[in-house]
This record gives structure tokens, C-alpha cells and sequence, in this order.
């Protein structure tokens, strides 16, 4: 038990260590540092989705929605209200949560296939919603003509828009608050509870668990988690299209933290740098970098349905 | 005024009729193996690029054949190859490796045949219209409809009446009791996929004769597939005909009145049925979850 605490704690180190010195060693690599801005957003969203999935066992097909809502939210007030990054982020997490936490009052009661496909759907309304919503939205050519604000801290001025790095380390500092608290929240009683729903449904009612209950506050926490992480996405690009909604994004988000390992709180984002350098390398290569990731993907489900930090839990504990 | 409410009746007819082709299919495979095919689509896009490469040899009629059977064959290779591995596993890896394959298919699709969108040749019968004043409907149309009638009665009579076809119905309400009778239940699952890939297949000809083909083309139909079933009711072949149906129809009404919620109504009416009968029209409870 000790030594899986401190394997826990040794990973965790490992991946602040990188993360917090990631615009160093990827500029030297030939990166880019919003390359890493990317990697941490999806990461982010991967790790909101997998709460859901590899921590209570529910499979939505459908987290773009939630992802898109966020930086749409995002996008639109700074575009409409005010130049205020901070009220903008809260605007785009409050959009996706609340319609997420509605929306899983119409589903708690549906699993497995049948959730995925209705949440599947859920984010394709919210696709054609955009999509059409020309005055509004930019309909097929995306929102634009918003921009990430400087943060004023009194008088020192925090230049979001000009300071690439400046950039990286408040969305780094926003992704640690989020997965701090996610990380609360599974070591939580509730968290624990969420497992035993995961391992076994009926079980965990004949203890008394609200599992209807449990299951819609997971999925809406998980909603606006996502919706964070959108958020950030559409201030990284300082714009937004109808395709961040969507079901093509669902499954990237769902091929993130299979890819990564859906069992390991860390997982989702070995996904994310998997699945942004396969996406960047192999489109710079050739055209079909779909085949590939497809390829890549069927492949970890048919032979390592734990993911690249399964395969390295495995190394490790034997 | 009632031109255009008849050109979109018939045109929700025969989208109703696409969608009907391709969730048939779909519901069989998700009812026996508890898959759900999200490469389905491509199954499709891949009968009609078959059509598009057998038709200089056989004529349009020969590949109307022949290509739906192709992508039944291909259909059963990919279940035997990947899809059958994770029939024991819980049903989320189905929806994860067949959204893998997807985006495979879609892929060898355009380096196969090209990322531009390719005609596919109809017989000069089938291209004129019925009457100068119902111009929009094409004779086209008429046997596309017609083809859709008889491959819905076709597969109604095939589970009614044969024995695969009753093993395939017995099997969805009961799988295991029908394995402890001594049914070949790898078998069976692949039988009834390769007859939910021909119906992909025969779809995919029909449409890439009305508005050709590209590599993504099944993706604008996975969808309003998955909402027929919903709205249909998962575990009822009939509930999945009647939701396709209502679904194609009511978008193209939308489409008279208010042509930019055309595509939204149909989830409309999914959010309507999940909160006034969440099991779906026809649907059973208790399937899938």
C-alpha cells in the first residue's frame, strides 16, 4: 500500500515537473508553446470526461457538447458583454455546466449503449444550434473577433494576450486548481461511491447508494469541468467553430483518455500528448492521418484496453 | 405552395427511407451483439464506391447486386477480424473500436478513390421524371422507394420465416438460452451482421445514384440513424422502421416552414420521446441499460 502511494506521488511529480517546464524543453525540442496550451486543454478535458467514464463507469458520447458550450460561453461574452477573460471563463463554464447538469436529469436513468447515443445527440443539437445560428454564433465559419484580455491584478498587469508563456502558465494554473479539485472529489466518500457504482450497480443500491443521483452529479460535475477546458480552448485559438460541438470531437475526447489509460487519474493526459503530437506529426506527413490515429486506436482497444498508463502500471508493478 | 409541400413530403419520404435502410441495420447488429456500429456509415459510403467501380463491367443493375453483397462480405471479415473480440467485453469497446474503424474506413475510402465527390451513373430510364408537372419526382426516386419496400419486407419476411431469421429474433430477447439449445452463436452474430452490412450496402448504391459520392458521405446519415432507433425504441426492428420514417417526414415539413431547424427537429422529437417515453415508441424496457 505504501509503495502504491508513493508510485502515486511519484507520478504526480513527474508530471508537474514537466508540465511546469514544458515551454522550455519543447521550444528546444522544435515545439511550440501553444502546442503545450493544447496538450493541457485537452488533457483537462479528458481527465473532466474520464471522471465519468473510468471513474463511474458511464460512457457519454457526447462531451463535445459540453467542451464546444465552454468556449462558445467563452467566446461570446467576451465578444458581446465585456474584455473580461475571467467573467468570460465563468460565462462558458456556467453555459455547459448548467445545460449539462439539465440535460442529466433526461438520462440519469439510461446506461451503456443507450446513454452514448442519446448524449451523442444531445451534442449534435448543439452543433446544428451553432452551426446555423449565422447572426449569432458565425454559423459554419466559427465565432472570431473576440480576443483574450489582459488580467489587471491592481496594478500589475498579467499579458494574456501578448506573453505566449504568460498564457501557458495561467491555463497550467487553472488545470491545476481543476484537477486538484477533481482529485478531491474522487478520494471523496462520494468519489468512493462513484467506484462502487462502476464495479457493480446493484450492489452498490442494495447499500444504499442514490445511484440515479450519484451518476447525474458525476456527469454534471463532469460537465463543467469539460466546459472549463473549453473555455480555455476558445481563448488559446481566440476562436471557435461549430466542429469543437461536434460528435467527431466526442470521440476524440473518448480516444484521448481510452489511448492514455481510462483507469489512471494521470491517464488522459499521456492521451492528450499522444493524441496532439499523432495528430500534428502525421497531418504534417500525409493526408491521412485519420487512417492512422483510427489505426492507433483500434489497436489500444483491442490489445490494451488500459491504455499507455496501464502498460506502464503493468512494467512497473511487476 | 402545394409543389413545395409535395416535393418535401416526397423528399422526407425517401430521406425517411435512407434512414429506415441504414438504422435496420444498425438495429440488428445493437438488438443480437449489443454493438453499436458507428462505422455503419462507412459501411455504407463503401457500397455505393463498389457500385461506382463495378458499374463500367456490370451496368447499374448488375452493381445493385453485387455491391450490397460485397459489403456484407466485408462486413463479416471486419467482425471476424476485430469487431468479435470484444463481444465479451463490456459493450463501451464496441463503440470504441468501431469508431476507430471509421475512421479507417473513411480514409482508405479517399485514398482509394479520391477526396472529391464522384457521380455514380443510373440507367437513362430511371432519370427522367414521372410527369412534366411533378417534375421532381424521377422515376429514380419511385424505385428507390420501391427498392427500400421490398428489402424491408424482404428482411420482416426473413426473421419471420426462416430458421436463421428466428434464431436472430430468439436470440435478441435471450441470447444465452438460445446458446444452452445448441445454436452457433458466433455464427448466428455474424450471419445477422452480414445481413445489417448488406442493407449498409444497399443503401450506400441508391444514395451515391441520387447525390453521389464522397468519402464522408455516411456521416450525415449515422446520426438521424441513431435517432431513429432511439425514437423507435432499441429492440424493435418495427419501432426503428416507424422512427426513421417519422423522423425523415418531419424534417422535411420543418424544411417548408423553417429551413434552418430542419436538421434540429429531429432531435427535437428524440428529447420529446426520452422525456414522455423514454423507452421509445415501440421500444421494450429494459433493453440496453
Amino acid at each position: 500500500m505504501t509503495t502504491s502511494l508513493f508510485a502515486r506521488y511519484r507520478t504526480t511529480a513527474v508530471v508537474w515537473i514537466l508540465l511546469l517546464t514544458a515551454p522550455f524543453w519543447l521550444t528546444m525540442l522544435g515545439g511550440y508553446t501553444a502546442l503545450a496550451g493544447r496538450v493541457v486543454v485537452f488533457a483537462l478535458a479528458a481527465m473532466s470526461f474520464n471522471m465519468l467514464l473510468g471513474f463511474t463507469g458511464i460512457m457519454s458520447f457526447g462531451h463535445a457538447a459540453f467542451f464546444g458550450l465552454g468556449a462558445y460561453g467563452c467566446g461570446l461574452f467576451l465578444k458581446y458583454v465585456m474584455a473580461s477573460t475571467l467573467l468570460a471563463i465563468l460565462a462558458g463554464v456556467l453555459l455547459g455546466g448548467i445545460l449539462g447538469t439539465l440535460f442529466g436529469l433526461l438520462l440519469v436513468r439510461r446506461r451503456g449503449v443507450y446513454f452514448a447515443m442519446v448524449t451523442i445527440a444531445f451534442g449534435q443539437v448543439c452543433f446544428y444550434v451553432a452551426y446555423k445560428w449565422d447572426d449569432f454564433t458565425g454559423g459554419y465559419d466559427g465565432l472570431r473577433g473576440f480576443a483574450r484580455a489582459p488580467i489587471w491584478l491592481g496594478s500589475w498587469k498579467l499579458d494574456l494576450a501578448g506573453n505566449a508563456n504568460a498564457f501557458y502558465y495561467f491555463v497550467l494554473a487553472l488545470f491545476a486548481i481543476a484537477t486538484a479539485l477533481q482529485a478531491f472529489i474522487l478520494r471523496s466518500p462520494f468519489g468512493r461511491s462513484l467506484l462502487a457504482i462502476r464495479e457493480n450497480e446493484r450492489r452498490a443500491r442494495f447499500l444504499g447508494i442514490p445511484v440515479e443521483r450519484h451518476i447525474w452529479l458525476s456527469f454534471s460535475i463532469s460537465c463543467y469541468f469539460t466546459a472549463l477546458a473549453g473555455a480555455l480552448y476558445a481563448l488559446l485559438n481566440n476562436f471557435t467553430d461549430p466542429l469543437s460541438l461536434n460528435y467527431i470531437m466526442s470521440g476524440n475526447i473518448v480516444m484521448i483518455t481510452v489511448m492514455g489509460g481510462m483507469r489512471a487519474f494521470w491517464g488522459p493526459l499521456a492521451g492528450a500528448v499522444l493524441f496532439v503530437m499523432l495528430q500534428d506529426y502525421i497531418s504534417s506527413m500525409t493526408v491521412n492521418w485519420m487512417f492512422f490515429v483510427g489505426l492507433a486506436f483500434v489497436l489500444v482497444v483491442l490489445f490494451f484496453p488500459r491504455g499507455l498508463m496501464g502498460i506502464l502500471q503493468k512494467r512497473s508493478g511487476a | 405552395m402545394l409543389q413545395v409541400v409535395l416535393f418535401n413530403l416526397t423528399n422526407g419520404l425517401i430521406v425517411g427511407a435512407f434512414y429506415v435502410l441504414m438504422a435496420l441495420g444498425l438495429s440488428l447488429i445493437i438488438n443480437l451483439s449489443n454493438v453499436v456500429n458507428f462505422a455503419h456509415g462507412n459501411f455504407l459510403a463503401i457500397g455505393g464506391y463498389f457500385a461506382y467501380t463495378l458499374t463500367p463491367y456490370v451496368g447499374f443493375w448488375g452493381a445493385l447486386v453485387i455491391s450490397p453483397i460485397l459489403t456484407a462480405l466485408m462486413g463479416v471479415a471486419i467482425e471476424q477480424l476485430m469487431i468479435k473480440h470484444v463481444y465479451m467485453r463490456n459493450h463501451i469497446y464496441s463503440l470504441l473500436l468501431t469508431f476507430g474503424l471509421g475512421f479507417i474506413l473513411q480514409d482508405t475510402c479517399r485514398y482509394l478513390w479520391g477526396p472529391s465527390p464522384l457521380p455514380l451513373g443510373i440507367p437513362d430510364s430511371l432519370s427522367s421524371p414521372i410527369t412534366p408537372d411533378l417534375f421532381f419526382i424521377t422515376w429514380y426516386r419511385v424505385f428507390m422507394v420501391a427498392v427500400v419496400v421490398v428489402a424491408v419486407s424482404g428482411l420482416f419476411a426473413f426473421l419471420k420465416y426462416t430458421r436463421v431469421g428466428i434464431r436472430i429474433r430468439a436470440g435478441t430477447l435471450d441470447l444465452d438460452t438460445v446458446a444452452a439449445l445448441g445454436v452457433n452463436v458466433a455464427g448466428l452474430r455474424s450471419m445477422n451482421f452480414a445481413v445489417g452490412s448488406y442493407l449498409a450496402g444497399l443503401a450506400g448504391v441508391l444514395a451515391a445514384g441520387q447525390v453521389g459520392l464522397n468519402p464522408n458521405m455516411g456521416d450525415e446519415l449515422i446520426m438521424p440513424s441513431f435517432i431513429a432507433i432511439i425514437v423507435g425504441g432499441v429492440g424493435s426492428l418495427t419501432g426503428t422502421l416507424l422512427g426513421g420514417l417519422l423522423i425523415g417526414v418531419a424534417a422535411a415539413v420543418t424544411t417548408v416552414f423553417w429551413p434552418s431547424a430542419s436538421e434540429a427537429v429531429i432531435y427535437v422529437i428524440m428529447a420529446l420521446v426520452l422525456l414522455l417515453r423514454p423507452r421509445g415508441l415501440l421500444g421494450e424496457e429494459g433493453m440496453l441499460s
